[in-house]
């Protein structure tokens, strides 16, 4: 995207980017000024990370860089060198003079990259000296975002570089609010949030992540589902393997949906399962309707099937959440991994069964 | 929403605690609050493990086995046979390389 010099400081090589907007001249080099309006590109470029489209490129490089006009006495604010991360930051900046620190997190965002330690007390020490930052402000104040605290120890940074940490609020929408006060977080700022939003621009990812893995699986039994006692029969295929097919891509797709969005209201805590539940409310529901026929063998994979599905695909969605702990993960999954799988063979053994033996309502 | 609570390693010495309050500012889920210039256990469930007031308590007062509530790491962990391990961090080779050491 741009040359750096050794220092790793980006300077007006990355001038051609359409987020920067001329530079800033300070006592140590010419800082790069973003721009603190998103364009449609930046906003279509968010859209298309949230379907985890290029999510591990969407980069800009490490370094300091300035809002406005900053002054030695402006506050300087870090972030993550993800891109959806570095907008945020600067979209909250619109019409104040404050100079943003990013540090090299191989674009991920300020909290992942905190819990690995990538956006953490070196980078920042390191990030702090090679931009030269103690010449360029007359104070000795870094604001971080509260949720890069997993990372950065407060004290270690003010031992190693003399810069004393404050940690901002968790969203950078509330950065105004939080600078005008003279950096006090109010305890709204400081609370981790998993609304319906929040929960609902997740779903996109999950469906692409876990996607490939349900056409795959459809498409074993598209292909299987043509096993007969009678050897093997294209008619078969289309009753049996285009039906089970449906089924899997069914549950997989109402559990990556209905997962997330009904989360606070599906009864239990372990994310096994919530999804467990929701399963069976979804064969339930499936099966009242009339939209399950078939023989009594196939039913009962199905009643076994769909419920292993959407556990598995609701338990997957603590990565994604704001409040299990690994204790807590690894705990349900003592016992929801090992009923998955019984869950998983039993039924896929009774289905494979079902192929050969008839019998059943829909017979 | 709240989850598995009584999993959560969290541990708090109050006798090496100098009431700083870091941990209540840099806690997401207010597991610590402030009394008496003293921090205490507000919501010790509520702990995600993040680790961010063990990293930040100078008088080594916390201690928490940090990690990733993820279950995808979990297993990938699992199954590689090492500690979870978040899959989300991407491969590493398809990152610019950084001007800084």
């Amino acid at each position: 995207m741009t040359t750096r010099p050794k220092d790793g400081s980006p300077t007006l090589g990355c001038a051609g980017a359409p987020w920067i907007d001329g530079a800033v001249h300070t006592a140590a080099n010419d800082v790069p000024r973003v721009r603190t309006e998103l364009s449609v590109r930046d906003r279509f470029g968010s859209a298309r990370i949230r379907w985890g489209i290029g999510r591990m490129r969407y980069q800009v490089p490490p370094g300091l860089y300035a809002a406005g006009n900053p002054s030695p006495g402006s506050p300087v604010l870090v972030s993550a060198n993800y891109k959806m991360s570095f907008d945020r930051l600067r979209a909250a900046l619109r019409g104040r003079d404050a100079w943003i620190l990013i540090l090299n997190t191989d674009g991920i965002n300020v909290w992942c990259a905190a819990g690995k330690g990538t956006f953490g007390t070196e980078e920042v020490v390191r990030r702090v000296q090679s931009t030269a930052l103690d010449r360029i402000v007359s104070h000795r104040t870094l604001v971080v975002p509260q949720l890069g605290a997993p990372g950065v120890s407060a004290h270690m940074v003010r031992r190693s570089c003399g810069f004393r940490v404050v940690y901002g609020p968790v969203r950078a929408a509330d950065l105004p609010v939080y600078l005008d006060s003279g950096l006090k977080a109010q305890l709204e700022m400081r609370r981790v949030r998993f609304d319906l939003g929040d929960r609902a621009v997740l779903i996109p990812v999950e469906l692409v992540m876990g996607g490939t893995y349900a056409l795959l699986i459809a498409a074993v039994l598209v292909l299987l589902g043509g096993l007969t006692s009678r050897g093997y029969s294209l008619a078969s295929v289309r009753t049996n393997g285009l039906a089970g097919a449906g089924l899997i891509l069914g549950a997989f797709l109402c559990s990556a949906v209905l997962g997330p969005v009904l989360l606070p209201w599906l009864p239990g805590r372990a994310f096994s399962v919530k999804g467990a539940i929701l399963g069976l409310v979804m064969i339930g529901a499936l099966t009242a309707g009339s939209g399950l026929t078939g023989s009594w063998l196939h039913i009962a994979a199905w009643a076994l099937l769909v419920p292993t599905i959407a556990s598995f695909v609701v338990m997957n969605f603590t990565g994604a959440s704001t409040y299990t702990s690994l204790s807590g993960v690894q705990r349900e999954m003592r016992f929801a991994v090992p009923a998955q799988i019984a869950g998983a063979v039993i039924g896929f053994g009774l289905w494979l069964t079902g192929l050969f033996v008839r019998g059943g309502p829909g017979t | 929403m709240r989850y598995l609570e009584n999993a959560v390693s969290l541990e708090f010495d109050e006798k090496l605690c100098n009431g700083c309050g870091m941990c209540v500012a840099v806690c997401p889920h207010a597991v610590f609050d402030l009394e008496n210039k003293q921090a205490i256990l507000a919501d010790r469930g509520a702990c995600m493990e993040c680790g961010a007031c063990a990293r930040n308590c100078e008088q080594g007062a916390i201690r928490v086995r940090a990690g990733v509530g993820c279950a995808a790491a979990v297993l990938s962990g699992m199954l590689s046979g090492g500690e979870p391990s978040c899959g989300c961090s991407g491969d590493k080779s398809k990152c610019p390389p950084d001007g800084a050491p």
